[in-house]
Order: C-alpha cells, then sequence, then structure tokens
C-alpha cells in the first residue's frame, strides 16, 4: 500500500509516522508542503507538530499551503486520510473536518499517556480494534479542546463517526477522564464517508514495545486490511 | 487605506484565556468587572483609494484565512 507523509516548516512527527508506516510495510514517501503533485497514494498522513509556528490558529497556514489544495482533491475521491494532532488541526482548517479544535481546557500544553475507548471500529482506521476495548496513546498538544455544534455532534453520535473517546483505566468516560474538555471526550472524527480521521492521540509513537507500547500498530495494520 | 480587524470567540464559545484574566483582575480589587473576553487585533494597510472596495477585500480575507467562523467572530474598523 502506498502512503505518503505531508511535511511542513514546522511537522515534527513526520519521521516517527513514517518509520511506523515503513516498519507495518507501507510503501512511504515524504511530500514536502511546497510540492504540487502528489505521488500515487492509498493513503495520506498529515503529521503532528507545529506548523508553520501555529501562527494565527494551529493549522490554519498549512491549510493554505500548495499540496493541501492535492490532499483535499484525494480526500473528495475516497483517498484515505489519516490526520494527527496538528494533522487534525489542518483537517479542520480545510474543512474536510467539521468542528473546532479550541484551546485546552486548563489552559496547559497536554503531554501524557492517557487512555481511550473504541467506540466505533467499522471503519478503515479501526477494524483490528476490538469495540470498546481499551488501549493507551500519547497525546502531547495545547489546542485540542474538540467543539463542534449541537446538531453536529448528534450527526457525529448517531451516524457512528466517533472511533474513540478519552475514558479512565477501567473504561468509564466522564470528566476526570477528559485531558482537554473536549465534547462528549471525543479523541477523534471522522467524516461522513469515513475515508477522513483526525485524531488528537499519537498511534506513531506506539507502535514498539521497547519505548512504549504497541497499541498504536493495530490503526495501520487495519487500513492495511 | 488602513484597517483594523479585531477577532473574538463567539459569546457560546468558552473563551479560558479571558476568563483567567477576568478573574485575575477581579481578584485584584476591580469589583466593576462584569464580563471580560480576549482576542486578536490585525492592522492592514491596502493599497487601495475606494474604501467600499477595500472594505470588500478586507472582509474576503477574514472569510477566507483570518476567521474560524466557527468559533469566531470579526469586526473590521477603518483607522
Amino acid at each position: 500500500m502506498n502512503s505518503s507523509v505531508i511535511v511542513f516548516p514546522g511537522s515534527n512527527c513526520d519521521r516517527d509516522v513514517a518509520t511506523a508506516l515503513t516498519n507495518l510495510q507501507f510503501k512511504n514517501k515524504m511530500v514536502w508542503h511546497k510540492d504540487s503533485e502528489l505521488p500515487k497514494s492509498d493513503l495520506i498522513v498529515i503529521p503532528g507538530g507545529f506548523s508553520y509556528g501555529d501562527y494565527l490558529r494551529s493549522g490554519a497556514i498549512a491549510a493554505k499551503s500548495n499540496i493541501l489544495k492535492e490532499v483535499i482533491k484525494a480526500a473528495n475521491s475516497g483517498c484515505l486520510v489519516l490526520g494527527i494532532c496538528n494533522g487534525f488541526q489542518i483537517l479542520i482548517e480545510t474543512g474536510l473536518l467539521r468542528g473546532a479544535l479550541l484551546r485546552n481546557k486548563d489552559l496547559k500544553f497536554v503531554s501524557k499517556d492517557i487512555n481511550l475507548k473504541i467506540i466505533n471500529n467499522e471503519n478503515k482506521f479501526c477494524n483490528k480494534y476490538k469495540k470498546n476495548s481499551i488501549i493507551s496513546l500519547n497525546i502531547a498538544h495545547n489546542e485540542g479542546n474538540y467543539f463542534t455544534q449541537r446538531d453536529h455532534l448528534k450527526e457525529l453520535e448517531d451516524n457512528n463517526l466517533i472511533p474513540f473517546k478519552y475514558c479512565d483505566k477501567e473504561g468509564s468516560i466522564n470528566e476526570n477522564s477528559n485531558p482537554n474538555g473536549s465534547l462528549n471526550n471525543i479523541a477523534g472524527i471522522l467524516n461522513n464517508k469515513k475515508n477522513i480521521l483526525g485524531m488528537m492521540p499519537h498511534p506513531e509513537r506506539m507502535v514498539d514495545n521497547l519505548i512504549s507500547n504497541s497499541n498504536g500498530v493495530e490503526l495501520f495494520t487495519s487500513i492495511l486490511s | 487605506m488602513k484597517f483594523a480587524v479585531i477577532i473574538t470567540l463567539k459569546k457560546d464559545v468558552l473563551d479560558p484565556q479571558g476568563k483567567v484574566v477576568e478573574h485575575t483582575l477581579q481578584s485584584m480589587g476591580i469589583n466593576s468587572l462584569k464580563n471580560l473576553r480576549q482576542g486578536k487585533y490585525i492592522e492592514i494597510d491596502l493599497n487601495e483609494t475606494d474604501e467600499k472596495k477595500a472594505h470588500n477585500i478586507i472582509e474576503d480575507m477574514c472569510k477566507k484565512l483570518l476567521v474560524n467562523l466557527i468559533i469566531e467572530e470579526y469586526k473590521i474598523k477603518k483607522i
């Protein structure tokens, strides 16, 4: 499977995700933001980091870059697109995913391992996870507080467009297990066609038991299957 | 022609930074403070002499890049 990782000035998780993809047998290419052509891709990854120094709003400037025009075209014709952390913020700014990512509720940059409950696994990104299982991934962000209008929130819940929510070790989804103030503890969302996933946690940091755990592997192997 | 754009979070969107500033000012003894919202201020100098045209250009900038209309609102002022 061919994958492309988009690189912006300020991206800092691009190599991590490229390593994860290559180790899991993706044929990966790095694509610079100024490029105007996208290599043949089955999966496009917009990685985490601080594209353009988070100027104006996180992801706002990257969303207007050259290569994003091609990413939007590919996404609209069904290509799988995964936005992680700043990548999620960029997807929101392009309008490919709806809603907004506000400053964390307690105004602090949060960097820690958190628990996630798999709420919906019937999509291309999560089919290797068991429904209602609890996984541990890492988060590291300042603007991850997901917000959207009430009717859209209902649409997300009703159409199974929320793959995972923040929870505690036992799987309870409540205010105490919400690290950033996200509506309904939402950690990631899909578009209506389920070919675009935006998520704040970093699956690419959890693919090697030597340095963390391997809870992120299934996300990538789901895509391969 | 110079314009100022003032961007603030919409009323129903929580403004945590504004709240912290508000609470700090209240704890400093400024009891008359009712409400405080924090935002962004952008100054733009345009090469355009027609005020209506210039206003439309700024409006376009706001909608396309400067403002996230889901969570923010804006005011344009000639300065």
